[in-house]
């Protein structure tokens, strides 16, 4: 009873990651399998076959390539301005801000169907031809409200009293952006540009609808659920699995190194 | 320090130095001169303007009118890299990504020196932290950090040093040593020394000359000594230490100037009393007062003016007992007694003399009130204790 008692709550964290992991635990196994039909539903058999020719279906490595140059664009620039957002709200004062305030959220709150289907509709209208640039076009406008709610929180953070001091120490307004404020809300700006690179990576809805004759990943992985999802599929979801899998580790040494070297002192 | 030998310091002036925030002035048509080498400390309350003064002489607060001058060279108009002045800030505001070293040279650099690392480890020997160089701010202790912040303002030799309140985050043993500590630091550097701070008996200990502040205003300035044993004005008289302050009206005036208060007459020579009508504050500080039982009143020389009343209140302190003693008139009159004396103390309940020489007396103007000063005061000394 006591062992119940002391183990309650350990147990429940177990299953609750269980459940959390097991999906991506089932992807990354049957990477490795060598499925009997076209659905690779069952298990058949061990084989590395999805591994080492990665890019032997048509058309999986191609749409993946296409998601990440999509998703590395989108986040640059959405980055660029989403900083400049943010500066430009927290630091000045000027007619529309709170108005500005408000709007830059409405990309997170609206339905993303919605934002789609009008996006199209908008592209239509205009006679933009659909592709790539239109994606894009997307994809900066959503990454650039995570981007300012990142920075921003950053900024509002930071003691002035810091920009003061470097302006005390003869820096001059652009040094001291260079040599103190910046550095400072770097963090701020990294987390919020793989946030937006991840968000872009995977969004299905509005490129679904944007994308005209572009195939990016989450499209063809759509596509191909049809007709049976080939291991290869799985074999890359797992890399970018341990990619983002690296990223959080790497982080976490960071962190810990410098909590020893307090610890130290 | 060899960087401090045979370089000119220059005076700091304030000219009708005005500050407005909305409608209130939060510093009033101030003017003083710093002069080279010196210790200022600005003393005042939360709110009387001192912080704001150091900012408009730093470059960070722009004021509505008047100038701020160093030497000959009028400041006003140039932006705060542009200063020969350097801060310590309050919470020290080092840059948390940059570690020891690069927080100190970080000034240097900014001046498009290339060659840093003598002049820093110079810095950082007379701090005594260059076994610390390469820690984060984070990773130091409160006085380390503290120092840091000194090392990274004097690096760069600035006419003035301004410090902002620097000892207020510090537990009061370590706030003694750094008070010796900046001592010795301004007879080594040579640097002017601007401090604020509210703390009274940190500014009587560092400085050389202290002016006290009061809602924008200097109340008075000079010499910690000569302040606190002839205040001006009865803010002055309470915020500095403390002070006993009966009201009375002039009786004859001369050489010496007798005041008349509940039908006792109090003197004083007359360079001591500053009230301009007939209406005087007579004030005396605590430890000047000789508490003697009334059956020995012979023994209090003739001349000294007396105050009969009856004990409240006995606390001994170990250097001092403090009494409380009751007058007549239902005033409570604060007396520190030395503990030095052979004898019995006076106990509770006994009727007292209390007795203190004219020239420890002093007369004040009666139109601030007389508990001007005196709240706030207190305030800051119970925020004090709990820090």
């Amino acid at each position: 009873m006591r062992w119940i008692r002391e183990h309650v709550i350990g147990a429940i964290a177990v299953m609750v990651l269980l459940y959390l992991f097991l999906p991506i635990a089932v992807v990354i196994a049957f990477s490795f399998n060598n499925p009997a039909s076209k659905f690779n539903l069952s298990w058949n058999e061990f084989s590395l076959d999805a591994w080492t020719q990665i890019c032997g279906v048509p058309g999986v490595c191609s749409s993946f390539v296409t998601s990440v140059e999509i998703g590395l664009i989108s986040t640059l620039f959405a980055t660029i301005l989403g900083t400049m957002i943010s500066f430009a709200l927290v630091r000045y004062r000027f007619k529309g801000r709170s108005s500005t305030n408000l709007l830059i959220f409405m990309p997170m709150a609206t339905p993303e169907i919605v934002m789609g289907s009008s996006l199209l509709a908008l592209f239509l209208n205009l006679s933009f031809p659909l592709g790539p640039v239109t994606v894009m076009i997307a994809h900066i406008m959503f990454i650039i409200s995570f981007v300012v709610v990142a920075v921003k929180a950053r900024l509002q953070g930071m003691d002035p009293r810091l920009e003061e001091a470097a302006r005390d120490l003869y820096a001059s307004p652009s040094a001291t952006f260079r040599y103190v404020t910046f550095p400072l809300v770097l963090p701020g700006i990294l987390g919020a540009a793989l946030l937006g690179f991840s968000l872009s990576f995977d969004d299905f809805i509005i490129s679904f609808f944007n994308a005209g004759t572009l195939v990016t990943f989450p499209i063809y992985i759509w596509g191909a659920a049809q007709r049976g999802i080939p291991p290869q599929v799985n074999a890359l979801a797992s890399l970018v699995f341990i990619a983002a899998l690296v990223i959080v580790l790497s982080a976490q040494v960071v962190a810990w190194r410098k909590r020893k070297a307090l610890a130290v002192r | 320090m060899p960087a401090g030998v045979g370089r000119t310091v220059e005076d700091l002036r304030l000219v009708n130095l005005t500050k407005q925030f909305g409608v209130s002035k939060a510093v009033d048509d101030l003017s003083i001169t710093i002069s080279a080498g010196s210790f200022f400390a600005l003393l005042g309350a939360s709110g009387c303007g001192k912080t704001t003064t150091l900012r408009m002489v730093a470059g960070l607060e722009d004021p509505t009118s008047g100038q701020v001058f160093i030497g000959e060279q009028d400041v006003t108009d140039l932006r705060a890299f542009q200063r020969p002045v350097n801060t310590v800030f309050q919470s020290y505001a080092l840059f948390p990504h940059l570690d020891i070293f690069e927080n100190v040279a970080f000034g240097l650099r900014r001046r498009g020196i290339k060659d840093v690392d003598a002049q820093v480890n110079t810095m950082l020997d007379l701090v005594e932290l260059s076994a610390l160089a390469r820690r984060k701010p984070s990773q130091l202790s409160g006085g380390q950090q503290q120092r840091v912040a000194v090392a990274r303002a004097l690096i760069n030799q600035p006419d003035v040093l301004l410090l902002d309140e620097p000892l207020g985050a510090l537990d009061l043993k370590l706030r003694r040593q750094m008070q010796i500590e900046l001592k010795r630091i301004q007879s080594e550097v040579g640097t002017t020394f601007v401090h604020v701070t509210h703390d009274q008996e940190e500014a009587m200990t560092m400085a050389d000359t202290v002016a006290v502040m009061n809602a924008g205003r200097i109340e008075q300035m000079g010499h910690p000594a000569d302040v606190y044993e002839m205040p001006r004005t009865i803010f002055v008289a309470n915020f500095l230490g403390q002070s006993n302050l009966i009201q009375g009206t002039l009786a004859s005036f001369g050489d010496v100037v007798e005041v008349a208060a509940f039908g006792l007459s109090f003197k004083m020579p007359s360079q001591r009393n500053v009230a301009p009508g007939h209406s005087v504050v007579v004030g005396v500080r605590p430890e000047k007062i000789t508490v003697l039982d009334a059956h020995d009143e012979t023994k209090l020389p003739s001349t000294h003016n007396r105050i009969y009343g009856t004990v409240t209140d006995v606390s001994y302190t170990g250097v001092s007992t403090q009494y409380l003693v009751e007058t007549p008139w239902e005033q409570s009159i604060i007396a520190f007694e030395q503990n030095s004396i052979v004898g019995d103390r006076c106990e509770l309940g006994d009727p007292v003399v209390l007795g203190w020489a004219p020239e420890h007396t002093f007369g004040l103007d009666p139109a601030e009130g007389i508990h001007a000063g005196l709240d706030r005061a207190v305030l800051e000394l119970e925020s004090d204790t709990e820090a």
